[in-house]
């Protein structure tokens, strides 16, 4: 079969370091003491412990709840108790601290109850039951970005979903779990594909891999052989980052390009992760939820790179002494040395996101950074299409409007412009701050609105108390005239009936004007994110 | 923390600059070959003056000299400085381009990656202007006698080997003496056959093979993709389009487009002095709009305008149009709507 491929601008050929971590077979990291598990492992927002300290709770027990539409529930990896909840580090590119669930693990790895999870038959079972199921085993997007899954299952009535896409280029240097995964698990990701195919209800599908992964081509193609189906294909793309990326794939694959500020679903495409389908397979063939993943542990600082299928919560330092740690071992990144984070130690838990942890040297002097020359290598490369000289200037001088014009937020992150730049210049640095920066500025202009908003109402509020005071007053006044004199008695009421009626109206008016509903019931989460931006701006004013 | 991506690739601005001037070689060599050690001698003053001036004032800007001095722009200026100037002239005229040009027209505007304009062709252009009758005066190609010594000699102490006379020995450029001779009522032909020795097979004789020795180190820039194409095709296509239109019209007064992409400065305009990053246009769409813009300047000052060749006035006035065509050639991103 021959499949037609489309070119996606820019891009880089880039040395691939991958064979070192596949020359032995994934194995499972032994269980470790303890587990820290953060409450946030996904986009969106954070999941709400169901456990308290001392709780004992079993192999697969969800220990944390999802907390609104867009969050993911968290399960125990493991047999044994809870001895914390508490704020510890975990991996973040700002080394911040956030809330985690402390097991100690009792090694007896007993499993909850979970016959009644096990759905083989899922055909037969609604889009939104299955939706159900994805949602609560806590499965994410497992290529990094770690998106609730089920939401890309569900593509709302106003889209029709024409191809799914399962993505297995992992384009990115020494990152090879998607590879063993491929390898190891072909049947598993398949099953997973089809079950996702069954949400959708989509008729074509595809599984992409970059043409430098052969021998997980020829186990995936093996496998789709004992399915006997004609709906999916598996299609190599040839290997150039970042081949990977979403748009990009979705470009080179069917050559529609995701509109520049919407999503896949825009165009008719599904994209998901092959590990989030394998998860997939385990949370509905198995019953299981995701509380494991497969982990590429390599770099110069590991003498024996490899890959594990990693409990959420075990420390990065027991894989990476599982590994032989060696002299060189001095800076972790977790993810791959084009997209990852720098983290300070490396005592870090694995979490639904990891899926590469980079050990290596640290270039200590620091490198001299050159003018930008102008030489425009920057855009050639850039998949987006984007002129990162012109956002760094904009970017460097603080003129934010101006990097918007210039499209700073089709910016994916990729890394091709810093590694090109022959004045060494880290441009992808000065987009990230430019992007924080212009966050930090529309959520604070959010703020502000909604302490506009509250101020009206309460001016309305005391105006309304005035007038209901003011109309009592006068009642009563009426009510002494009344007794005073009857004569006019009956015209008066009428008048007050009247007037009563159209302050009514007129109170009604107003408050719709005003809408006070949206400031009235706010979530914890937006209480918090206002008086986190109410304490940093007082702290810009002392400063100032 | 430094944020990703945590590798790089191994080229700097160093490597990319060195590679421009190992191209220039073969241009050189034949250039020496036709018209003497000046050249030589032209390309070893202007480097000495330019690392001096690039030294000084780094110190009294108080910015780091050693990556500065490294990263060969100094050098790379020039050297195309020097490769403009006639090959027979004394010592202070390269100096001061140089100086000219490094102190004035890059330091003062900010350094390397700050300056407007291209500084190797401020320096001409102020050279051209200042001392016209140095400027345009050359020795006939290949058959000036002079060795060396000879040269040396006149480059510092201005005088000449007995019996020679610099009036006697110097002319006009083909490229010249076709303008003046015009302007005099003769035809083409008539030029030709008055002047045969100025001209070779293509193009003026000499400079021909000087032209396709830039043009082929330009060429491996290109394929090295230390320089991209856009720059070059667009400038030499304007240039040739122009020509043609011309020469078509009336090819008595009209040189032909061989002429004008092999003759003068042509090559080393399009693929060594237009293409500097720093006062180029920026994207590949802005690239050809200033290519075209310095190839139609050029042949229109060539024809119509008063001085012979044209690459620093028309790359200048280029440079002046930038901004303004980075700002109208801005590419649609990945996924704009246009594209659909």
């Amino acid at each position: 079969m021959t499949t037609r491929l489309w070119k996606i601008f820019g891009g880089l050929k880039l040395p691939a370091f991958k064979t070192m971590s596949m020359s032995q077979g994934t194995e499972a990291a032994p269980l470790p003491k303890t587990l820290v598990l953060p409450l946030k492992q996904h986009i969106g927002h954070a999941a709400e412990a169901i456990v308290e300290v001392g709780d004992i709770v079993l192999k697969g027990q969800m220990i944390a709840a999802a907390k609104d539409y867009v969050s993911s529930p968290i399960h125990a990896p493991s047999s044994g108790k809870i001895i914390a909840i508490e704020k510890r580090m975990v991996p973040h590119p700002s080394g911040i601290t956030t809330d985690c669930i402390i097991i100690e693990t009792d090694g007896e790895e007993r499993w909850i109850e979970n016959e009644d999870a096990i759905n083989a038959n899922y055909r037969q079972l609604d889009a939104g039951v299955l939706r159900d199921i994805i949602r609560d085993a806590g499965i994410v997007g497992l290529g990094g970005a770690g998106f609730p899954s089920f939401i890309k299952l569900n593509p709302g009535s106003n889209n029709m979903v024409n191809t799914l896409i399962l993505n297995g280029a992992e384009c990115e240097p020494y990152i090879t779990c998607d590879a063993m995964l491929m390898q190891e698990q072909s049947r598993k990701i398949i099953d997973g594909l089809n079950i996702m195919r069954h949400a959708l209800q989509v008729e074509h599908c595809i599984i992409a891999v970059e043409d430098n992964k052969r021998t997980a081509h020829t186990m995936l193609v093996n496998a789709l052989q004992e399915h006997e189906v004609g709906y999916i294909d598996i299609i190599q793309v040839p290997t150039l980052y970042p081949a990977g990326g979403e748009k990009q794939l979705i470009k080179t694959l069917t050559g529609k390009e995701v509109p520049s500020t919407g999503l896949p679903i825009n165009i008719g495409v599904v994209c998901h992760n092959v590990a989030t389908a394998a998860a997939t397979a385990t949370a509905v063939l198995e019953g299981k939820p995701l509380i494991s993943r497969y982990v590429t542990v390599t770099g110069e600082g590991v003498s024996h790179p490899r890959n594990f299928d990693v409990l959420f919560g075990t420390p990065f330092s027991e894989l990476i002494d599982l590994c032989d740690r060696n002299s060189k071992a001095e800076q972790f990144i977790m993810g791959g040395p084009m997209m990852g984070f720098e983290v300070s130690d490396d005592n870090l838990p694995v979490i639904k996101t990891s899926n590469c942890i980079l050990i290596q040297s640290k270039n200590t002097k620091p490198e001299f950074v050159m003018p930008c020359i102008r030489c425009g290598q920057c855009a050639e490369v850039c998949p987006a299409q984007l002129l990162p000289q012109q956002l760094y200037w904009y970017a460097r001088a603080k003129n934010f409007d101006k990097t918007q014009d210039y499209n700073l937020f089709d910016c994916i992150e990729c890394g091709c412009c810093s590694y090109v730049c022959p004045s060494h210049i880290p441009l992808v640095q000065y987009f990230r701050f430019a992007k924080t920066e212009i966050w930090t500025q529309e959520q604070e202009k959010k703020t502000s609105d909604i302490a506009r908003q509250r101020h009206e109402f309460r001016q309305f509020r005391m105006e309304r108390k005035k007038a209901e005071n003011e109309e009592r007053k006068r009642q009563k006044r009426e009510l002494l005239k009344k007794v005073s004199g009857e004569k006019d008695s009956a015209e008066d009421s009428k008048k007050a009936a009247i007037d009563a009626a159209m302050a009514r109206v007129k109170a009604k008016r107003e408050k719709q004007s005003v809408t006070p509903e949206n400031t009235g019931n706010l979530t914890e989460a937006q209480k918090k994110t206002i008086a986190e931006i109410d304490s940093r701006r007082k702290k810009a004013k002392d400063e100032n | 923390m430094h944020s990703s991506p945590y590798i790089q690739n191994n080229e700097n601005v160093s490597r990319m600059m060195l590679a421009v001037i190992y191209a220039l070689i073969p241009g050189t060599l034949v250039y020496i070959h036709f018209f003497g050690f000046g050249v030589i001698i032209n390309i070893f003053i202007a480097v000495i003056t330019a690392l001096i001036c690039e030294v000084v004032i780094l110190k009294i800007r108080n910015r780091p000299v050693k990556p500065f001095i490294y990263d060969g722009t100094a050098v790379l200026t020039a050297i195309l400085l020097a490769l403009a100037l006639p090959s027979l002239t004394p010592w202070w005229l390269a100096a001061l381009g140089a100086g000219f040009a490094i102190i004035i027209a890059k330091h003062l505007y900010g350094g390397m990656g700050y300056n407007p304009f291209n500084p190797a062709m401020v320096g001409y252009a102020m050279l051209l202007i200042a001392f016209p009758k140095e400027m345009t005066a050359w020795i006939p190609a290949e058959i000036h006698g002079l060795n060396f010594f000879d040269t040396l000699n006149y480059s510092f102490f201005e005088t000449l080997p007995a019996g020679m006379n610099y009036d006697a020995l110097t002319m006009a450029t083909p490229l010249d003496s076709i303008k003046t001779q015009l302007s005099l009522g003769y035809t083409l032909d008539e030029i030709h056959t008055t002047n045969a020795s100025l001209f070779g097979n293509i193009a003026g004789y000499g400079w021909e093979w000087i032209n396709i020795m830039f043009l082929i180190g330009g060429i491996v820039l290109i394929s090295i993709k230390v320089i991209s194409w856009h720059i070059p095709v667009s400038m030499l296509g304007a240039l040739a389009f122009m020509a043609m239109i011309f020469n078509f019209s009336d090819a008595g007064s009209y040189s032909p487009i061989s002429f004008h992409l092999f003759g003068g400065a042509a090559m080393l305009g399009a693929f060594f002095i237009a293409t500097d990053p720093v006062t180029a246009a920026a994207s590949n769409r802005g690239r050809l709009i200033y290519g075209a813009g310095i190839g139609i300047l050029i042949y229109i000052i060539r024809t119509w305008g008063g001085y012979p060749d044209a690459i620093a006035f028309a790359v200048l006035l280029m440079n002046m149009a930038v901004p303004m065509i980075d700002y109208y050639s801005k590419p649609p991103v990945f996924g704009a709507p246009s594209k659909g």
